[in-house]
């Protein structure tokens, strides 16, 4: 059955909420022998921008695919409210895709390109050129509508391909890393252009993309996709704030993985000490860097082990990399990795020094054990 | 970048080649062309057009080019009949047996010309296979004589002939097509024919217009079909030509004949390469 999806997150509406647009049933998809999507349960909100993420090989982009209908799936069911989208072909279905490199007819001037999907569906005459202009002036690209692809940026093709999927008001746009192809700076402009874009169009948007900052500065949820098996799905500040897992601790944004043996409320991590109300045994945390501040020089009272809700340790202070309004700090502390530390104006820091973090900071995360 | 050495050791061969072996004859050729030949059978070096105002006032020459030119768009439409098919098959839909398919189309190019040519002797003869078939269906009562020595005859041969020269640049404008505007257009609501129709057909049509101008000049030069098969209703323009350079023993008139066609290929080339720069899109 499908896992329930509690929609927690951003624009989705009340009445939305209430019943997924896309819903997503034990997927499983092989490639030959190889397994690529292993089990994917995933219920999508009306209105939401949902970011799947993952590393190169997750299955993010063959579950892109399945959706768009590209690939068929071996087992499992996809649904459009109340129509099994898994059984109807590519061309019946009502979602659009942006490509990956964005796929653009090259025969077919900017105009035709976008009109393409409006004569294919043999929407009235009348109304293509309408449409089409104003999907080009969405997108900005207004006075390039008789212009050939081939003279056409890699942003301005990006454009053309959104305004030739929107303008067929899909239920559902997929976006196959759509802006992977573009530099850094055109890149976040864009991503700022897409959010403000997916708001004013009211449309359903599913991204795909490797690159966890675009993520989280996008979405209104996350699934984080790992070999073929949803890891966590979340908001991104959720998925930040509380990982469920040490890998997704670790593939969204910079943690420090401790490694620690609870006994009678205390967690213990090397010469790290910390209150916790977790169950005796061995056990992994997720510290993220910025959570961790530097004590001043002489901390009063003396250093005590076992604080109450704030737990202190000493390292040496092995590297410091300047960061602007915040420093990275690597500190020895006796284990095997260093912590890092994320401190703001911290200055030149040498020696051994005393650190502090709030016990509730760390969280407990699944998998993590050294490989 | 490269040494005058280099350059001149690999652009001077190639040229010397082109001049002594391909431009020089050309060059005597057209001489040839405006000479004529004396009543007592010896060639003089009296310039004048009379060659080619001899082909324009008898009308079995042009006859015989019209009807070269019928045999060599009927043999580019079949090809491109055959061709177009099983290329779109090869590149679409073969997946796994894209290899041998491939292979079985172009293995029957090392095979010889002539052998192809007496294989459609023996199949298309009064007593050859397609008749011996039909005989034994009881669909014909004797042997079909039109089969063998006819136009129909020699279009049969050369179509087999030609058809993977057209296959070819088909597939590969067909394989260059990046698979993902094929997707693009399912997803933006084409159905698999239109798709075709809109994307597939329009980007093929530069490798449409190479395959077709093989086949037509291909046919069009073609003289050993139409002697093996074509009978005296098969003759083409270059058996015109053998036979005025050999038993007929009239240079001149052969020179300007070869001359005259060379242009019509030249500027057939000309033409399509305009085409096909014009159809290709980056």
């Amino acid at each position: 059955m499908t896992q329930a999806a509690p929609i927690t997150a951003g624009s989705g509406t009340a009445a939305s909420a209430a019943a997924p647009i896309l819903s997503i049933r034990q997927v499983i998809k092989r490639f030959g022998q190889r397994p690529v999507l292993r089990g994917i349960s995933l219920d999508v909100a009306s209105g939401e921008f949902l970011t799947i993420l993952g590393e190169s090989g997750s299955g993010k982009t063959t579950l892109l695919r399945l959706i768009a209908g590209f690939e068929e799936l071996d087992s499992g069911e996809i649904w459009m409210g109340a129509e099994r989208l898994d059984r109807i072909s590519a061309h019946r279905r009502q979602v659009n895709t942006v490509f990956q490199s964005y796929a653009i007819f090259p025969h077919l001037s900017v105009f035709e390109n976008v009109a393409y999907g409006l004569r294919a569906k043999n929407a009235a005459k009348a109304e293509i050129p309408e449409r089409v202009t104003r999907a080009l002036a969405m997108v900005k690209m207004g006075e390039f509508a008789q212009a050939a692809p081939a003279k056409l940026s890699g942003g301005q093709q990006q454009r053309v391909a959104l305004a030739r999927a929107l303008v067929n008001r899909p239920r559902v746009l997929l976006l196959d890393e759509p802006l992977s192809a573009l530099d850094a700076n055109l890149r976040r402009q864009m991503q700022v252009e897409l959010k403000s874009l997916q708001r004013e169009v009211g449309i359903t948007f599913i991204f795909v993309t490797h690159d966890q900052e675009e993520a989280m500065a996008l979405s209104d949820r996350v699934a984080l996709l790992r070999a073929g098996l949803l890891e966590q799905v979340a908001p991104p500040r959720e998925i930040y704030g509380e990982p469920e897992t040490a890998y997704a601790a670790q593939f969204i944004g910079q943690t420090n993985l401790l490694r620690a043996e609870v006994r009678d409320g205390i967690a213990s991590a090397g010469s790290i000490v910390w209150r916790t109300s977790d169950p005796s045994g061995k056990a992994t945390y997720s510290l993220r860097p910025e959570c961790i501040r530097l004590l001043s020089e002489f901390p009063e009272p003396p250093f005590a082990k076992a604080d109450v809700s704030n737990a202190r340790f000493r390292g040496r202070v092995r590297n410091q990399a300047f960061g602007g309004a915040m420093d990275l700090v690597e500190i020895d502390c006796g284990g095997a990795n260093p912590i890092r530390a994320r401190i703001a104006n911290p200055g030149i820091l040498t020696g051994e020094r005393e650190f502090e973090f709030a016990a509730d900071d760390a969280v407990r995360v699944r998998g993590g054990e050294p490989q | 970048m490269y040494s005058r050495a280099y350059k001149a050791g690999v652009t001077i061969p190639p040229l010397l080649w082109v001049t002594v072996f391909l431009l020089l004859p050309y060059a005597i050729l057209f001489c040839y062309s405006f000479w004529s030949v004396s009543s007592a059978q010896v060639i003089v070096h009296n310039w004048n057009l009379q060659n080619y105002f001899q082909l324009v006032r008898n009308p079995i020459y042009l006859e015989v080019l019209l009807r070269s030119m019928r045999i060599a768009a009927s043999v580019t439409v079949f090809a491109l009949l055959l061709g177009y098919p099983l290329a779109y098959y090869l590149s679409f839909h073969a997946a796994k047996r894209k290899d041998l398919l491939y292979q079985l189309v172009i293995i029957p190019l090392w095979a010889s010309y002539l052998v192809r040519g007496y294989a459609w002797k023996t199949i298309l003869g009064s007593d050859g296979v397609l008749n011996g078939f039909l005989q034994y269906l009881h669909i014909t009562q004797r042997p079909v004589e039109f089969f063998l020595y006819s136009p129909f005859a020699v279009i049969i041969t050369l179509t087999h002939i030609y058809t993977p020269f057209t296959l070819l640049p088909i597939y590969a404008s067909l394989e260059h097509i990046p698979r993902n505007l094929v997707e693009a257009s399912h997803d933006l609501g084409s159905s698999p024919w239109s798709t075709f129709r809109r994307v597939i057909l329009p980007l093929s049509l530069p490798g449409v217009l190479a395959g077709a101008t093989f086949a037509f000049v291909l046919t069009l030069g073609d003289f050993l079909a139409p002697l093996l098969v074509g009978g005296p209703g098969g003759i083409m323009i270059s058996n015109v030509v053998v036979s005025l350079f050999g038993a007929a023993y009239n240079w001149p008139l052969g020179a300007a004949i070869s001359f005259c066609m060379m242009l019509l290929v030249v500027s057939l080339l000309l033409i399509t390469e305009r085409l096909e720069k014009r159809l290709a899109v980056s």
